[in-house]
């Protein structure tokens, strides 16, 4: 019997069915995993790029990626040193060139000296080369006042994404009850909820106060920790400082008491510090977790373990695509060090180049090389204009009635709550979306702006926010801020 | 081990990572047009930005160009097409995606023995159940299609398998599978209902005259729309192997074939989590995919860059199967592809009462052995895994041609010492 069209499509639905790996077959865990700062909202932004190319006519010329903290792809400039060493590194035959300083070629033979076969195609050791672990050491003595680091803690890693789930995936056992449960501050970096719910581990929220510029509270930990005991084993205390998505930069007072809080409570402490170069506020600084845990001396100092993590991705360069970070681990037992080891060498080693790269971040050129010049001018300009971004943002969403930005103490986001009118929740309930998911979809409809809305980082039950990169170039990031300002004002007229 | 980069590779990926060259005299022309078109295809014209996290859409579209090519005009989509960090992130995130259930429902994955040992590595990771298959040694390390079924039969008792995975060419054992081989593969993964895993990383190592690579895509798709529209198949590459040996850069691809939509969905949502593979490696991969064509002004020099790294292995291919087979006690099967010696050696009985006293594996007590002596350092087979009662080590055939004929000479003559002390 000839098949029909409509038999067709179910003889097609019926194998799609059939097949081995579907939606009820595969891996429960990755299913649950979200990550919305590629999540659908970015999904809908790269259709409607494609309608745009199609010439189909759209109210923006353009959809504004606001959505990601990747600098250079809003036209940040590499630091040229950088990419002059790693040209050299990748061909040496330009070590012959009068084209490139000396500082960069003596830099370039270092590295490569270090690399197998003095080549960047060679697998490195698991943990990195141990001449840029040696640096990074350096580096976090030099940045922590001469607090020794010792290179066989430190573990270069593909992005600090990676040695963050390296640690996580160390740290998860147990079940049911004594499964492993790790505090993450709401709102967060949602790369720990994917993490957690691949692992299957428990989430646990502690909540940063939004009244009071998302500080961190000890009491709140607690809060939370007593409630995760009932049902699963907390092991694990994750912090981001300086704040993604929240931008604030903890005094050192908070550091110092959720020190004493992971070792009272024996909770393992993440301290994800890749923004640590990213500080714009007057009167905030950067205190590492290494050093205050350090000078907080015994019995901190020589117990309480602690992972830090920095990436090339942030700060002044904006390598993001290049992969490269690394973890400091310290008081970590003996054995399960090695058990890290271990699991960083099944994936062989860190992209080299990305290794080259955090060289350079970690030993910049000193003031008597004849690269420092442009070094610091470039340096010093990228995190000026970053600055500048963030108080302009900040400044311009507090001028926007129904919308209030926190300051922007550090990293690269704004983290604005909006007032949504009740009609607005209604109607996106109405659509099965989330109220701020709902708000974003319409401002990149209208706008051809892509944020990522609070939703997709945690925020406080009826609050809604989203999350702004601070990185579009200055002239354009005014008119964006104005723009999205202005859309909130017609969509609170709309749903009124 | 010394192997040069190839020249043309490392010309436009400094272009790529140092635009200010594209105004060099000393770049050819077609090295600048190719690391111009994927500057153009980056976020802000640099390497230094996240690319979507399938990969960039241009080295994409090249991927599927160079596989339509290689397997004589059968298409590739690029929208099946997954840049990855290394082939082992692909492998990785593959298994991950398909291990589910608990108990005696949990997903059993089908490997070879020997294997590599990623694959047990990520297989336990998971905490899913490993299935061995065993590879024939007696035949060239030939996949016979009675040991998968057998292997599946044993597995259901307690498990549930649902993937088969292949090496080919194979990993440590160098063997590069018939295409009766494939085709038999493919037809019982079918019957089977298995997903698909084909590592072919290296596609472009095959040595043996009598030997060619199928690619498990092409043979899929020439089996007919019975199979092509129904197996759901991953393979795998790497700019790792071949002739580039570009390891460092971790650059790598997957072609997914037959995936259930929502499930390919499902693999760019958690490919997106860890952003996107690092853009240079995404590079180097382009350069593998689409290197100089004739009447390219770099085409000389990059074809005989290539074939002497190819000749060149080729030689210590031979080499080292000759010299390996001309030891007592040592047997080398051919080796077709890749870049391993799998000997078996033959370890005495006291040997192996020696290894049981020091609690070792008696070809890891051997290879340390051999390591403390000579500095030689090889791996055990039982690393990989290998037939109960027999011993192997996996050698490179890297070393330069001199120095792999001095270490060989030195193996055969611990290998005779040892034979000697443990009579």
């Amino acid at each position: 019997m000839a098949l029909k069209a409509g038999d067709q499509s179910q003889a097609a639905m019926n194998r799609l069915k059939e097949k081995v790996l579907t939606l009820d077959t595969m891996n429960p865990c990755v299913r649950r995993v979200e990550y919305a700062v590629r999540g659908p909202i970015v999904l809908r932004a790269l259709e409607l790029e494609q309608e745009l190319c199609q010439g189909i006519k759209k109210p923006f010329t353009e959809v504004i990626r606001a959505n990601i903290g990747d600098a250079q792809a809003m036209g940040q400039k590499p630091i040229t040193f950088l990419r002059q060493v790693l040209a050299l590194c990748i061909h040496p035959d330009l070590l012959n060139s009068p084209d490139f300083p000396e500082d960069a070629k003596r830099r370039a033979e270092r590295i490569l000296q270090a690399c197998g076969g003095h080549s960047l195609g060679a697998y490195s050791i698991s943990s990195g080369i141990q001449l840029i672990r040696e640096d990074v050491a350096r580096y976090i003595e030099r940045r922590d006042g001469g607090i020794p680091a010792d290179p066989s803690n430190i573990f270069l890693s593909t992005g600090a994404s990676d040695a963050i789930v390296t640690v996580l995936k160390l740290l998860v056992a147990g079940e049911g009850r004594t499964r492993t449960g790790v505090l993450i501050p709401i709102p967060q970096y949602p790369l720990y909820s994917a993490t957690l719910a691949e692992l299957n581990a428990v989430q646990v929220d502690y909540y940063l106060d939004e009244e009071r510029a998302w500080a961190l509270d000890v009491s709140e930990l607690r809060r939370a920790l007593r409630q995760a005991r009932d049902h699963c084993y907390p092991r694990a205390l994750c912090v981001i400082n300086p704040g993604n998505p929240t931008g604030q930069v903890q005094p050192r007072e908070c550091i110092e008491a959720v020190i004493r809080f992971a070792f009272e409570e024996r909770l393992f402490l993440m301290a994800d510090e890749v923004y640590q170069d990213n500080v714009y506020a007057e009167g905030s600084q950067f205190h590492s977790f290494k050093k205050v845990l350090t000078e907080l001396g015994p019995p901190y100092a020589a117990q309480q373990e602690l992972a830090s993590f920095h990436s090339v991705s942030k700060g002044y360069m904006g390598e993001c695509g290049f992969r490269a970070g690394y973890v400091e681990v310290v008081n970590m037992d003996a054995a399960v060090q090695q058990q890290m080891q271990k699991l960083m060498s099944v994936r062989l080693c860190p992209p080299v180049p990305g290794q080259a790269l955090l060289h350079m971040v970690v030993s910049p050129p000193a003031p008597s090389d004849p690269s420092f010049a442009q070094f610091q001018a470039e340096r010093q300009a990228v995190l000026a204009e970053l600055a500048a971004k963030a108080k302009l943002t900040e400044q311009v969403f507090n001028e926007a009635p129904g919308i209030h930005c926190n300051p922007v103490q550090g990293a690269m986001y704004s983290f604005p709550r909006v007032q949504l009118p009740p009609r607005a929740v209604q109607r996106a309930q109405e659509l099965g979306l989330a109220p701020d998911m709902f708000f974003c979809l319409r401002l990149l409809e209208e706008t051809g702006i892509c944020v990522v809305p609070g939703s997709g980082f945690g925020q406080r039950e009826g609050t809604y926010h989203f999350r702004m990169t601070i990185l579009p170039p200055m002239e354009k990031l005014r008119s964006l801020l104005e723009k999205l300002s202005q859309f909130h004002a017609k969509f609170t007229r709309d749903y009124s | 081990m010394g192997q040069q980069p190839i020249t043309f590779l490392r010309q436009v990926m400094a272009l790529c990572t140092y635009p200010n060259l594209l105004d060099s005299p000393s770049f050819p022309e077609d090295a600048k047009k190719r690391a111009r078109r994927i500057l153009q295809a980056c976020g802000g014209n640099s390497l230094g930005s996240y690319s979507a996290s399938q990969g960039v859409n241009c080295i994409r579209e090249d991927v599927a160009a160079y596989i339509t090519r290689r397997d004589g005009g059968v298409p590739a989509d690029p929208d099946n097409i997954y840049l990855t960090t290394g082939a082992s992130d692909g492998i990785s995130t593959i298994l991950k995606i398909l291990v589910s259930g608990g108990g005696k429902s949990r997903t059993g994955v089908l490997i070879p023995i020997p294997q590599y040992p990623l694959y047990s590595a990520v297989i336990s990771e998971l905490g899913a159940v490993q299935v061995n298959y065993y590879l024939d040694e007696e035949n060239c390390w030939a996949l016979d299609v009675n040991e998968l079924r057998r292997a599946v039969r044993e597995a259901k008792g307690h498990c549930d398998p649902k993937v088969l995975c292949i090496i080919n060419p194979g990993n440590p054992t160098g063997q590069v599978q018939s295409r009766k081989c494939i085709e038999d593969v493919i037809h019982f993964a079918w019957e089977e209902k298995l997903f698909l895993l084909a590592d072919e990383v290296y596609q472009d190592n095959v040595y043996s005259p009598d030997c060619s690579f199928h690619s498990f895509k092409k043979v899929l798709y020439e089996m007919g729309p019975e199979y092509s529209s129904n197996v759901e198949l991953a393979s795998f590459h790497s700019t790792s192997k071949g002739y580039m040996g570009e390891c460092g850069y971790r650059g790598g691809y997957m072609e997914v074939i037959n995936l259930h939509p929502e499930i390919k969905g499902q693999l760019v949502k958690l490919l997106s989590v860890r952003l996107c593979p690092p853009v240079s490696g995404q590079a180097a991969m382009d350069i593998v995919v689409n290197p100089p064509v004739p009447g390219e002004e770099s085409f000389e020099q990059f074809s005989r860059e290539k074939e002497f790294v190819l000749g060149n292995l080729a030689k210590k291919a031979k080499l080292t199967e000759d010299l390996f087979n001309q030891v007592p006690g040592i047997h080398c099967n051919p080796l077709q592809g890749a870049m391993y010696a799998f000997p078996r050696i033959f370890i005495p009985t006291k040997a192996v009462e020696a290894a049981q006293a020091h609690k070792m594996a008696p070809d890891m007590f051997y290879c340390m052995k051999l390591l403390e002596e000579t500095g030689i350092c090889v791996v055990p087979g039982s690393g990989f895994g290998q037939r109960e009662g027999t011993y192997h080590f996996r050698m490179t055939i890297l070393p330069p041609v001199d120095k792999l004929k001095t270490v060989l000479q030195k193996v055969k003559d611990f290998h005779m010492k040892f034979l000697e002390k443990h009579a």
